[in-house]
């Protein structure tokens, strides 16, 4: 792809429509630290790029009763420094935290991780988590649809060409609950996740749980929902046997590959440490 | 040269001279030239590892609007199968031709294949998608050991294994064997109590430097030209692009610009020679700039290697005997350091019977470029591995065991010469006297020593020093400046003359402009150039001293000279420099001091490092939570930047030990380019890195200099790895140290 010409939209639809009307291949951007170098490749297919960044509505949010309506193409910079959020689902926030480094946070958002949709993206597991929902525009209107059901394969979604994120929902949780992510990678920082897992708890007054999702990444071709890790939680107190049997659920239902960045032996084995780990740091922040 | 002198600038932490234009960004490197009506040069490279060119075909692309000019391995003059300096080592010029462009193989994924030039990147680009060639794909043959076997596919039908007592008839990946050894090790092993041995591996490693390798070149009609690049040695660019070219030197200046680092790996050509036959055939000027991707595939790395070691001891730690058997990989074309591999392994060691064997052996990887030390971390790595093993089986402090058979002066080395003085005892006995040393570790830790042995090196370095009418001077040298060097000749040159140091600017000048200076690797720049200068500066002195005794009608021998100030001890006169220069229109013109020097008596630097690392049992993650680099500069110049390279040395020895290493698919292609997937630790992966300093002089050099440079590369590999298997309680033979290999060796040890 070769960047041949540039839009900068207002609004959402006027985006959707630029989209529909392209004669060439047109692709959205938010903060473009995916994008700028995928445009990079060696063909030269002549690519429109649709601005996303000066749609206000796009990079806002609102923390209510609800639940958090956060704008997708807000910058990780912008959207880890949000307080009030990072209360309510600080592994989300941990998640946004991670990617890439403070340079690039301060270009990569959300929305972009999202439908970017690497099985390493470090958001999309912490998203699944908190049961997050997808808002998508199109020409023919709007639609909803849950992260694990948005991401379909490596870097593939349910997103038309003509389709843009305009949302994501994410449900208040109940009292009692907390989240937490984290990822495996050799180095410390500026590294992509050999494993990744989002977990949420759901404590009741003496500390057992009563719900649970939990969602792991970079073990298969899209981060999923792991309900037989959450069933392994539930009705526990998240003591050892519990978090093994979560472990171990996760590490079944994970479907790796080997590449330079690990084995299939090493990532099942370290997605069910990283679940292990991450419902503990949950629990404990649930329980603080 | 007594170790207590005062000195004005040496051993200060000056300013650097060329520190405003690196933090401004105003300093020129490889790719900051472009010229008037310049065009860019792009290169096609090989997808296979092995395979024969069948077909060459670069008409298309020739005949595409906007390309001027294609180049192919024909185009390279005849050259003679001739060893040319290059670097630490030297290259043949037939492989250096067919390795920047090949001739009827391509012997690595990337292999340089032919190259375009044309109007802009884009369209070089797009023309190299227009060369059609064909390959017979080959069997490809991606380690020593198999390389080595017997019905292994062989890369050079024409290579037949030397050093062997009758030369085969038949062809082989083995370049090379070469052998070294002092006693009986037999009779050694006889003497001996324990015994220990073991096979320890090294992966291929990139030096990393971030500058990729760029060049802009000029031929003119007349056929005088230019060369702008990135190097550590634009002397030796110079050299071999002349020999490829058929040109005579005076034709070809090579101006080397900022560099954005080397590490051994950028003392050989690869574009250069490439960009100016582009140039020479369209009469314009030509770029190329390599991409991170075509650094990895095509540069550097250093050996992979494959070494047997065994130690034999007496009960109270005397060695009685070392062996090895080193095999290294040279990648595609002969000349792998295994010789210095060899020549470095059991060197820290006082061993009456020593015996070391070595193979060059050739594989379907890029050609090895130097890297720090070059040969040294791989083989020492082994020897260092087997000591500590030996000293946990003897029980004793391994430090302690070090200590007891340490090389020093007068010890026999199993290359030649016997050592004159050197620092291994003080930096064994500060290791062990640290507070590092004896700092309690928690669970999951381990600590790891180490020792290293570079040898470091001298040659040829050429300096002028012109003095202006004000008193101040100009230092043209011919050292690129990777690391803080013209600092430290501005310090040692200042120090001669005796006048303030910012009176002084050190330039690093083209090969017009200076006579031949060797390039900056083997530690030998503060050193050899460093004596080159202080040989000018003298001549300065000289000649102001005569200058002073013209003006005051004494003779030359009647003048003294002191701290900037010429004295007539034949009276009271006195006269500054500045004075004397000033007043050079009337004793004879301006005043310029020389030094070209062949340097002998490089002194070796002794390094020895400690490391703490701690496992996660359960992820095989490592964390280096406390290291520190002990090393011998003989004496420290410009002592931050001593210890930037004790740093630097000790971080890049960290990163091979734990994450780097070339992955291939089993076609032979390489699977992790760029800085993602190829691991050098970042900073937050570390702590900081403690260094400690010893100065035992090198009685050759004025200030008792040693090279600096490279020793530190090597204790962290054996240093990293006996830290990593006394955490988990294990051994570890294999490097690097990745969470994938470390959480193996912790779920087989149960
Ligand atoms: C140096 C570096 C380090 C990195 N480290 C990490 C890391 O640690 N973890 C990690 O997960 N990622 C990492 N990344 C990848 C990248 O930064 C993240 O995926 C980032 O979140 C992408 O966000 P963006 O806004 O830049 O996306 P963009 O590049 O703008 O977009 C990404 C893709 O999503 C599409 N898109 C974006 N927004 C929308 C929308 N609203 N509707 C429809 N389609 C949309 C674009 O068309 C494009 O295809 C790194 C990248 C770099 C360069």
């Amino acid at each position: 792809m070769a960047v041949a010409d540039y839009k900068a939209p207002s609004t959402v639809s006027e985006a959707v429509s630029l989209l529909a009307s392209a004669q060439m291949k047109a692709k959205v951007m938010a903060g473009g630290t995916d994008l700028i170098i995928q445009s990079k490749s060696q063909t030269a297919e002549p690519l429109l790029v649709v601005d996303l960044k000066r749609i206000e509505t796009m990079k806002d949010y609102q923390l209510t009763d609800e639940g958090l309506s956060l704008g997708p193409a807000m910058c990780c910079a912008e959207f880890t420094a949000l307080e009030d959020v990072k209360a309510v689902y600080p592994g989300l926030t941990e998640a946004a935290y991670l990617i890439g480094s403070t340079q690039v946070q301060g270009r990569a958002s959300v929305g972009g991780n999202l439908c970017n949709s690497s099985p390493a993206a470090d958001t999309i597991p912490a998203l699944i988590a908190n049961g997050a929902q997808c808002v998508i525009e199109g020409p023919d209107g709007d639609r909803t649809v849950p992260v694990e059901d948005f991401v379909t394969g490596v870097g593939k979604n349910c997103l038309a060409a003509n389709e843009i994120l305009k949302r994501i929902v994410i449900p208040r949780p109940a009292p009692g609950t907390a989240d937490a992510y984290l990822r495996f990678i050799p180095r410390t920082e500026m590294d992509i996740a050999v494993a990744g897992a989002g977990v949420s708890v759901t404590l009741d007054a003496d500390g057992t749980c009563t719900a649970a999702r939990v969602g792991i990444g970079a073990v298969a071709p899209t981060a999923m929902l792991v309900p037989a890790a959450a069933a392994a939680l539930v009705g526990t107190k998240l003591d050892d046997t519990a978090l093994e049997a979560a472990a171990k659920a996760a590490s079944e239902a994970s479907n790796p590959i080997t590449d330079r960045r690990g084995t299939v032996e090493f990532r099942r084995h370290v997605v069910g440490v990283l679940v292990k780990r991450a419902a503990k740091i949950a629990q404990s922040r649930a329980q603080g | 040269m007594s170790e207590a002198q005062d000195y004005k600038y040496i051993g200060q932490r000056t300013i650097r001279p060329d520190g405003f234009d690196k933090v401004t960004g105003r300093a020129s490197y490889g790719a900051d030239l472009s010229l008037p009506g310049m065009i860019w040069g792009k290169t096609l490279r090989s997808p296979h590892a092995h395979a024969r060119i069948t077909r060459l075909d670069t008409s298309k692309a020739e005949a595409m609007p906007g390309v001027l000019a294609v180049a192919v391995h024909s185009d390279f003059a005849a050259v003679s199968d001739e060893a040319i300096q290059a670097g630490e080592g030297s290259a043949n010029l037939i492989d250096l031709a067919s390795n920047i462009l090949a001739k009827n193989k391509v012997l690595y994924h990337g292999h340089a294949v032919a190259a375009v030039a044309a109007k802009t990147e884009a369209l070089a680009e797009q023309a190299l998608a227009l060369i059609e060639v064909e390959y017979e794909v080959l069997p490809p043959v991606m380690t020593a050991l198999a390389a080595m076997a017997a019905d292994a596919p062989v890369l050079h039908d024409d290579m037949f294994t030397t050093g062997l007592e009758e030369t085969p008839d038949k062809a082989s990946n083995i370049a090379n064997r070469v052998e070294f050894k002092i006693g009986d090790v037999e009779a050694g092993f006889a003497e001996a109590d324990v015994i220990v041995e073991g096979t320890y591996k090294t992966p291929t490693c990139h030096q990393g430097y971030i500058e990729p390798h760029a060049c802009t070149v000029r031929y003119d009609e007349d056929g005088q030209s230019m060369i702008w690049c990135c190097t550590q040695g634009h002397f030796d660019v110079r050299t071999s692009t002349a020999k490829l070219l058929g040109m005579e030197l005076s034709k070809l200046k090579v101006v080397a610009s900022e560099i954005g680092g080397g590490f051994g790996g950028k003392t050989t050509v690869y574009q250069e020679p490439v960009a100016l036959i582009l140039s020479k055939k369209s009469g314009r000027p030509v770029k190329m700039v390599m991409d991170r991707d075509e650094v990895q595939l095509a540069t550097g790395p250093t050996s992979a290697s494959h070494n047997w070691v065994k130690i034999g001891a007496r009960k109270d730690g005397t060695i009685t005997a070392m062996q090895g058997k080193f095999i290294y990989e040279a990648g595609a074309f002969k000349g792998s350091p295994v010789m210095m591999g060899c020549m470095t392994a059991f060197t820290p060691y006082e061993v009456p019977n020593l015996y070391a064997e070595g193979f060059d052996v050739v594989v379907n990887k890029p050609k090895v470029a130097a890297y720090r030390a070059p040969g040294a971390p791989q083989g020492e790595f082994a020897a260092e591995m087997a000591v500590n093993e030996l000293a946990a089986k003897l029980g004793m402090d391994p430090i302690e065991l070090r200590l007891k058979n340490a090389a020093k002066e007068g010890t026999q080395t199993i290359y030649g010469p016997k050592f004159k003085r050197v620092g291994l005892v003080e930096c064994l006995e500060a290791a062990r006297d640290s507070e590092h040393y004896k700092a309690a570790l928690a669970e999951n830790q381990g600590r790891g020593v180490a020792s290293g042995f570079w040898f470091n090196v001298g040659g040829q370095s050429s300096v002028v020093i012109n003095m202006n009418p004000d008193g101040t001077g100009t230092i043209v040298e011919g050292s690129p400046d990777i690391g803080g060097s013209r600092a430290s000749m501005q310090m040692m040159a200042a120090e001669e003359l005796g006048i303030p140091l910012e009176k002084l600017k050190p330039i690093v000048a083209d090969t017009e402009m200076l006579a031949y200076s060797q390039g900056t690797g083997g530690s030998r720049t503060t050193f050899a150039t460093g004596m080159a200068v202080i040989e000018a500066a003298q001549d300065v002195v000289r000649q102001l001293k005569e200058r002073a005794a013209a003006l005051w009608n004494v003779t030359a021998e009647q003048v003294d000279y002191a701290d900037g100030v010429a004295y007539n001890t034949a009276g009271e006169d006195k006269m500054t420099c500045a004075e004397i220069c000033s007043k050079a229109d009337r004793t004879g013109g301006q005043i310029t001091g020389r030094g070209n020097i062949n340097a002998r008596g490089a002194g070796p630097s002794f390094a020895v490092h400690i490391c703490d690392l701690e496992v996660d049992p359960e992820t095989g993650k490592t964390d280096v939570i406390r290291y520190t680099a002990i090393q011998d500069a003989g004496k420290a110049i410009h002592p931050s930047y001593v210890e930037g390279q004790l740093q630097g040395g000790a971080v890049q020895g960290i990163g091979w030990a734990l994450n780097e290493e070339y992955v291939y698919s089993p076609e032979g292609k390489l699977e992790n380019m760029g800085f993602l997937d190829y691991r050098i630790p970042v900073a937050s992966d570390l702590p900081m890195i403690d260094t400690v300093v010893i100065e035992v002089p090198n009685a050759f050099h004025p200030f008792g200099v040693r090279g600096v440079g490279e020793s530190g590369i090597i204790p962290p590999l054996a240093a990293v790895g006996t830290a990593a298997a006394n955490a988990i309680g294990t051994h570890v033979t294999e490097l690097p140290l990745s969470p994938p290999r470390v959480l193996k060796l912790v779920q087989e040890k149960g």
